[in-house]
């Protein structure tokens, strides 16, 4: 067991470090920068999308790559951009809020990070190979499973490798809060972003081995010559839509859950009041991470399933309404009687409230089954889910990102570029989807490639697409303030928003063992309570001593770098079966390295008590 | 700031209360303007949903919009502390009880409707002549098959004004579905054994628009259909007319004769049936004179169909029709004169006097 750590310098140095790091704070940084580029990659795509649909009949694209552009931005951005982004949120913030020295599983952290990354790769390598997967971000079968060329391989091999990492992820969170929080920090204690972290690594637990199951049924009927989903074979591909959705629909909770917790914690921050109803929170949280478990089949109200499923279906859907109205009252009431402060963060905040609101009216009116028949897969139904995960999740990225950007780099995102930044892509965001509303129930349907002249579309098209190069303003503008802010480097203190939960009682950036000493917790809003009743610091919950540290590893990137290669064996090998010994080597290289991490003893290392009074290691 | 907020809001209210104003897009086709018994249960289900939907944002938004104004930090009062206020028994009781009673408020009439669109049983006085009809969707067009009466079409659904007509859906590859806004919501057609039910009450006479609402492949956006309301008297007609087409009848014209020839001689006929035969691999042709658009989407003229016959695959990427007929190594299958006198024999199909003007 080593006692030493050296700090290197240099660019490969720094992307050792990187490559190998269990750091959950590094890994936040490695989400970041990958969530953030697929999050470019998906907006290029949806402006490519908005272009061809700025007038009726356009030539812009051509049908086959449209409906490649739509498929991979709906991926994308479910997938390898919001999902990610999140994950940057939680690994920045979880273990802080709690108090803890890392998560519970770092070298599992890592391998999670990797397996998206290389899954995300992998799917956007189809662009150069041939053609990217073409059957909607659903891949609805039969159209998916007869799709031709390796398109919808490339999406089943890429989502299985990441969904593998996000399950991983989703577990590492759930021991983590269950099981390191600082002492006092009971669960009815925990900042409600650490809350809904918690509910959200539930759903992802229970929800993503749907995905994977439908995937590999998938992938046996497209690489390996099975019917699961044939029905001329005597398959049925409704089994698809039920698999898919009993992961899809979870999946936008697993979205919009943390961001909840997110907006909870910022409202209270400068609103400067305890949050208004904390146990109700806490209870709609988990309500509505249940009912999101029920509700999977009103995607499915014109499947014909029958009107005794489609209305028991209706009701469960509605009744989700409910713990979201509590939440919604519970955060204007936090408000009401404080003291605001205006700040970016907050005014994300406070712009998603009524975006929010406005998509959740249109979850309701979707869930009036009959009247679904009317909206159902059409621009309504676009509308819709972009209010809810633009106005709630993108609006919470940005949120959150400036609000913890401090705590991650120890520098300040620019205040007037951050509310420059707002206003188009605000602005743009309601002029571009609160149309499309119309659109749908003026008869455009969704996943149109073109729309026919005369029909009455043209003006909400054009008015959508408009509103498109607004938001792609805002999102130019916040990068810029990134560079802009990165380039300055001014540092600020550690809890430059004066701030209410744990993770600012310590320096930004933390140092890299978070807590020199597991603080005692002493009620909600831990940083808070010391601050009105003790002299503003944690009381330290032991005496200073050791701190173990996991080692570095470079296993985890060996791991899904390997299947990142058995991924193309298996998809090639349907045309020359000699390709089969790509997936073989493949399969190798992540067994071989399985294997060395289970023979390897792996002990990590300690930081002596000397050394941490001296202050080393704060780097 | 706010005062912006403001503005931007109100702007965005007037704009969508200008496009209620306008009528809402095309009347054929939109779902906001319903002509059927379908499209009008489900309006008014969407109208009380606005109506609920509106006056929990008025409230919302009243608070809202008080508390960001009034509860602004002010300046100089950086210091001032807010009571820690833990909740309030009265109010969470009172917004989680309002909530349920609206929901509840919607949800009676919502499973209601979903039963009554959903009851595809003909009416015991009716059934002896309700009007069955079998409705299969394919990349990228629509068959239809009357059941019973021997009359098959595809693209152009006519049916008659007044009564219930009732739909079994299929598909023949892939999952599409059949989508007539203005007279009634969609159902997705499926492959295999899944067939779905609905119906379809037109209250007027008129030509509807139809679209796929499944995503089916590249042409899913051109898969576009009418449906034709007629009169029962006319409708009657169309059927007699339709049953009795006389599918050797040799055209007028010199051109249209040998069009007749070449449309056997190019393998058109091989997957095109005139007449009622239930060769389904591509349209039926029939009525094709009558059609109120080619391929769904063509103004129907000889320039376009001869585009069409040409060049299928520039007007319709991913169709099946590409490649199968006709000289099939060389640039376009059909020369221009072949093309011409296929165009010419196609468009003289036109078996019936009940046509789309009658439901104008
Ligand atoms: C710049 C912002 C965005 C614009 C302008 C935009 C625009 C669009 C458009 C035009 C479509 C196609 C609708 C259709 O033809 O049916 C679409 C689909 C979709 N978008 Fe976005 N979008 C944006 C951001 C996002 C974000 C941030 C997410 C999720 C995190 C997202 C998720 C989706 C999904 C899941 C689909 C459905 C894809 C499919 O049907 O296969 N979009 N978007
Ligand atoms: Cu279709």
């Amino acid at each position: 067991m080593s006692t030493a750590y050296a700090q290197k310098n240099g660019f490969f140095a720094g992307l050792w470090d990187y490559l190998t790091t269990v750091d959950h704070k590094k890994i936040a940084i490695l989400y970041l920068i990958a969530g953030g580029f697929f999050f470019l990659v998906g907006g290029i795509e949806a402006m490519l999308i908005r272009i061809q649909l700025i007038q009726p009949d356009n030539e812009f694209v051509s049908a086959g790559l449209y409906n490649q552009l739509l498929t991979m931005h709906g991926t994308t951005m479910i997938f390898l951009a919001a999902m990610p982004l999140i994950f940057t949120l939680m690994n920045i913030a979880v273990p802080l809020q709690i108090g803890a020295r890392d998560v519970a599983f770092p070298f599992l952290n890592s391998l999670g990070f990797w397996l998206f990354f290389f899954g995300g790769v992998l799917l956007n390598c189809s662009w150069f190979m041939g053609g990217a997967p073409d059957a909607g971000w659903t891949a609805y079968a039969p159209l998916s499973t007869t799709s031709p060329g390796h398109g919808v391989d490339f999406y089943v091999m890429g989502l299985q490798i990441s969904g593998a990492g996000t399950l991983i992820g989703g577990i590492n969170f759930l021991v983590t809060i269950i099981n390191m929080r600082a002492p006092g920090m009971t669960y009815m204690r925990m900042p409600l972003f650490t809350w809904s972290s918690l509910v959200t690594s539930v759903l992802i637990l229970f929800a993503f081995p749907a995905l994977t199951v439908g995937l590999f049924l998938m992938m046996f009927d497209r690489l390996f010559g099975a019917n699961f989903f044939d029905p001329s074979m005597g398959g049925n591909h409704v089994i698809w839509e039920h698999l898919f959705w009993i992961f899809g629909h979870p999946e936008v909770y697993i979205l919009v859950l943390p961001l909840f917790g997110l907006f909870s914690d910022i409202i209270s921050t400068f609103s400067k009041k305890r949050l208004f109803g904390y146990s109700a929170m806490v209870f709609a949280t988990v309500l509505i991470g249940f009912l999101g478990f029920m509700v999977w089949a009103h995607h499915m109200f014109t499947t014909g399933l029958g009107p005794v499923a489609n209305s028991i279906f209706a009701i469960a859907t509605m009744a989700i309404a409910v713990p979201t109205g509590i939440k919604i009252f519970n955060w204007l009431f936090t408000m009401w009687g404080g003291s605001i402060r205006m700040t970016v963060p907050m005014l994300w905040t406070v712009a998603f409230i009524p975006s929010f609101t406005l998509g959740g009216f249109g979850g309701v009116m979707l869930a009036a089954a009959a009247a679904d028949y009317q909206y159902h897969d059409t621009y309504f139904v676009v509308a819709h889910f972009h209010y809810v995960i633009v106005g709630g999740v993108v609006f919470g990225l940005f949120a959150g990102l400036t609000y913890w950007w401090p705590k991650m780099f120890g520098t300040m995102l620019n205040e007037k570029m951050g509310k420059l930044a707002f206003w188009p892509f605000f602005v743009g965001f309601h002029l571009t989807f609160f149309i499309q509303h119309f659109l749908g129930l003026m008869g455009m349907p969704r996943r149109y490639w073109k729309f026919q002249p005369d029909q009455g579309l043209e003006i909400g098209n054009l008015v959508s697409t408009l509103g498109a190069f607004l938001m792609a303003i805002g999102t130019i503008i916040f990068l810029i303030n990134v560079v802009m802010t990165t380039m300055k480097g001014e540092k600020v203190s550690g809890d430059p928003w004066d701030a209410r939960t744990l993770e600012w009682s310590i320096p930004s950036p933390p140092p890299f063992y978070n807590f020199t000493q597991t603080p005692l917790v002493r009620g909600l809003d831990a940083l808070w309570v010391e601050k009105r009743h003790g002299n503003g610091k944690m009381t330290p919950a032991e005496p200073l001593g050791d701190i173990h540290m996991p080692n570095n590893s470079f296993i985890p990137f060996m791991m899904s770098l390997g299947l990142f290669i058995a991924g193309f064996g298996f998809i090639y090998q349907v045309d020359d079966s000699s390709f089969l010994i790509l997936a073989i080597a493949g399969m190798a290289i992540t067994l071989l390295s399985m294997f060395v991490r289970s023979v390897k003893d792996d002990l990590g290392y300690h930081i002596h008590k000397e050394d941490l009074e001296k202050g080393a290691g704060s780097e | 700031m706010k005062g912006w907020m403001g503005k931007s809001r109100i702007l965005l209210l007037f704009s969508s209360l200008m496009l209620f104003l306008a009528g809402c897009g095309d009347p054929q086709l939109s779902a906001l303007q319903p002509k059927g018994e379908g499209a009008d249960v489900i309006y008014d289900l969407m109208m009380l949903s606005v109506i609920i939907m509106v006056f929990v944002g008025v409230v919302v938004m009243a608070i809202y919009f008080f508390v960001l104004i009034r509860f602004r930090q002010k300046k100089d009062h950086e210091d001032y502390i807010p009571k820690q206020v833990e909740g309030n028994k009265f109010l969470e009781l009172l917004w989680t009880v309002v909530p349920i009673i609206l929901l509840v408020v919607l949800a009676v009439p919502t499973v209601q409707k979903t039963f009554m669109l959903a009851d595809t049983t003909p009416a015991e006085d009716k059934k002896e002549d309700a009007i069955t009809i079998e409705v299969t969707g394919k990349q990228y067009w629509w068959h239809y098959n009357y059941k019973g009466q021997e009359v098959q079409t595809s693209q152009d659904l006519y049916i008659p004004t007044g009564e219930r007509v009732y739909l079994k859906l299929t598909a023949g590859d892939v999952i599409h579905s059949f989508w007539v806004p203005s007279v009634s919501g969609k159902m997705d057609t499926n492959p295999g054994k899944n067939e779905n039910e609905m119906f379809l009450h037109a209250y007027e006479e008129g030509v509807y628009y139809g679209k796929c609402a499944e995503f089916c492949g590249p042409s899913h956006s051109l898969m576009d259909f009418k449906v034709i309301a007629v009169s029962p008297e006319e409708f009657d007609q169309w059927a007699e007319d339709m049953k009795n087409v006389n599918t050797d009848a040799t055209p007028e014209s010199q051109s249209a004769q040998e069009g007749k020839e070449l449309f056997k001689n190019k393998n058109c006929i091989a997957c095109h049936a005139i007449g009622s035969s239930p060769a389904a691999v591509g349209p039926n042709l029939t009525a094709f004179g009558d059609r109120v658009q080619i391929a769904g989407i063509l103004d129907n003229n000889k320039e376009n169909l001869i585009q069409w016959l040409q060049h299928p695959e520039e007007v319709k990427p991913g169709n099946k029709m590409t490649g199968k007929y006709g000289n099939t190594e060389a640039e376009v299958p059909l020369t221009d004169d072949e093309a011409s006198k296929i165009a010419d024999y196609l468009l003289q199909l036109k078996p019936s006097e009940i046509t789309p003007e009658d439901a104008q």
